[in-house]
């Protein structure tokens, strides 16, 4: 077990509280979306990138560099501030996202030099390119390892079960997925629309070594990768368990915070909690 | 026509340890290439979606990726992940699609390709090609190694006669004039050369001066070479496809921006499901894409148009 200081664990917390507050900002800013399943995965993100990742923002093409895979594209506002805190861009280019010409969308596309690997955002598709990645870094003997982050209403498309298949058989060790396990999607809660549950022994029968967390503690978030693979020659998963809309008590667990986007009241008053 | 590219594949494959064919559990023909490269190739299991998304992160790894299927399979399914995996990333990945038409005859018209052009070529970043003959596949299979972006091969019958004499102009990208006429022409793509070669073997020794165009790529078509053609009376399209936005869809849309006068017909498929049942051979009678069906629609404009003249 790895003890992280609590000097680490406070800085990530920071880090974490910086983040949110540039997501809401920019949000509030082009009156997007996704507000709700960004918050969700900022600690999971910044465990990834200030904890775990070996990459070099200096060096974004590293050969044998860890990769990062965002399958569930549509959280990305809370990668981009993640990518520009790492030192891939100026903090200033947030704020060309969501306008006209601007550089970042609503989902991510691929530009390796700013740290984004693969272009995602139509769901189920990340863990199978992640597949193939992991699989040609087996090929190359390279240290690479290879990191998906999905949505629990994402584990609805069923090209994620290929995936987990194929993962399996060809012991993938190298590929680690971690599910943003929110309980909510766009139309109800997970077990509503389309039930999950047994979700961590589904992955289990599939072959997969699983661990399940808090989605929101960084220090159980940071002893689970630190020991990769969890077995030799079995692909990883973490099931983290998350709040939609993490870090502001009236977006928290609320359906709504998927699409809505603050009011000016209801800005102000977050950002008043997250500072 | 699928052997040989393979064939010249595993040749590849042997020098060239990046080189990757992927199946979805299908190709009984593939046992040289395991035989002699057995870490490149993977057999995927039944799950073309996931094939696809492998060979896009394989592909990201600068992998040269092959992923072959039956074409409803290997290009509708996963259409998706060949969008975004693919053709959004403008990868290196190359499918190979068996089964173009009705090769699969008596599979029925779950395993029929009759939409695969239309539906590939409207793909940015996406090549399409429809190998006709041997010589065909076989240079195809050459240019595919280092070629840039993802490419789609649509293999027809296995077999077919050789329509070319030689492969030095074989080139993706460019069609070849197999007979230069000035009254009609006709442009056949993949399975349907042979047959059009024969009709237009047919049509000369009626007298009619005939251009025939092998067509193997369809996107980018060779708008230079219909640019050619334009002071013939007819054009007429052939392939084994649905006429709508396969080759005859790409050459009409030319010809009218080029403000081609003449006559323009699409020989090839309706749009509908097969409603016969039989082999390929039976199915292309009845929907008239054998010679003798094919030379009497064209036949049935010569009174108007009089061709001879």
């Amino acid at each position: 077990m790895v003890s992280s200081t609590h000097k680490e664990i406070i800085r990530c917390q920071n880090i974490a509280k910086d983040i949110r507050k540039t997501i809401i900002d920019v949000i509030y800013q082009t009156k997007g979306p996704h507000l709700g399943s960004s918050f969700s995965i900022v600690d999971i993100l910044v465990t990834l990138y200030f904890k775990i990742l070996v990459i070099d923002p200096k060096n974004p093409y590293k050969k044998n560099r860890d990769i990062f895979i965002l399958s569930k594209g549509h959280a990305v506002p809370a990668l981009y501030p993640i990518l520009a805190k790492k030192g891939f861009f100026s903090d200033k280019l947030l704020k060309s996202f969501a306008i006209d010409n601007c550089i970042f969308e609503q989902h991510p596309n691929r530009d390796v030099a700013k740290g984004i690997e693969v272009t995602t955002g139509s769901l189920g598709n990340g863990l199978s390119i992640g597949a193939g990645l992991a699989l040609a870094a087996k090929y190359d003997k390279s240290k690479r390892r290879v990191f998906v982050l999905l949505g629990d209403g994402e584990l609805d498309e069923g090209s994620n079960w290929e995936a987990a298949l194929f993962a399996s058989h060809h012991k993938l060790d190298n590929l680690i997925a971690i599910v943003d396990y929110n309980k909510l999607q766009i139309l109800g809660t997970v077990d509503k629309v389309l039930g999950l549950e047994p979700l961590a022994k589904k992955w289990q029968s599939f072959g997969w070594e699983t661990k399940e967390l808090n989605g929101h503690n960084f220090q159980q978030m940071i002893n689970a990768l630190s020991h990769l693979p969890f077995k030799k020659g079995k692909p990883n998963i973490i099931i983290a368990h998350t709040i939609k809309g993490k870090g502001v008590s009236f977006m928290e667990n609320q359906l709504v915070w998927h699409s809505k986007c603050p009011n000016k009241e209801e800005y102000k008053k977050a950002i008043e909690e997250l500072s | 026509m699928r052997i040989t590219f393979i064939k010249i594949l595993k040749e590849a494959a042997r020098k060239n340890k990046d080189i990757f064919l992927l199946t979805a559990d299908l190709g009984t023909f593939f046992g040289d290439f395991i035989k002699d490269c057995p870490k490149q190739f993977i057999d995927v299991g039944i799950a073309e979606s996931n094939m696809i998304g492998l060979a896009a992160g394989m592909a990201l790894a600068k992998k040269n990726v092959y992923c072959y299927s039956i074409i409803p399979f290997l290009t509708m399914r996963p259409l998706e992940q060949i969008k975004v995996g693919l053709c959004a990333h403008n990868l290196n990945v190359k499918l190979l699609g068996a089964g173009g038409g009705f090769a699969y005859g008596l599979e029925g018209m779950t395993h029929h390709a009759i939409e695969d052009i239309a539906i590939m070529r409207s793909l940015p970043n996406m090549t399409v090609v429809a190998p006709g003959d041997l010589l065909e596949a076989e240079a195809i299979a050459k240019e595919s190694i280092n070629y840039k972006g993802p490419l789609y091969v649509r293999f027809g019958q296995d077999k077919t006669p050789n329509i070319h004499k030689n492969s030095t102009k074989i080139k993706i990208g460019k069609g070849i004039i197999i007979n230069k006429g000035n009254k009609i022409a006709l442009i056949a793509t993949g399975s349907m050369l042979s047959s059009a070669k024969i009709v237009c073997d047919n049509l000369i020794r009626q007298g009619i001066s005939t251009t025939l165009i092998s067509m193997h790529t369809i996107k980018p078509l060779d708008v230079n070479l219909i640019k050619k053609i334009l002071r013939h009376k007819a054009i007429f399209t052939i392939e084994e496809h649905s006429i709508i936005g396969g080759l005859g869809g790409a050459v009409a849309e030319t010809l009218l921006e080029l403000n081609y006068k003449g006559l323009f017909k699409r020989i090839g498929l309706p749009d509908e499901y097969s409603c016969y049942k039989g082999s390929h051979d039976y199915l292309c009678k009845k929907y008239c894409l054998t010679p003798e069906t094919i030379i009497n629609q064209i036949l049935k404009f010569n009174k108007k148009y009089d061709f001879k003249k």
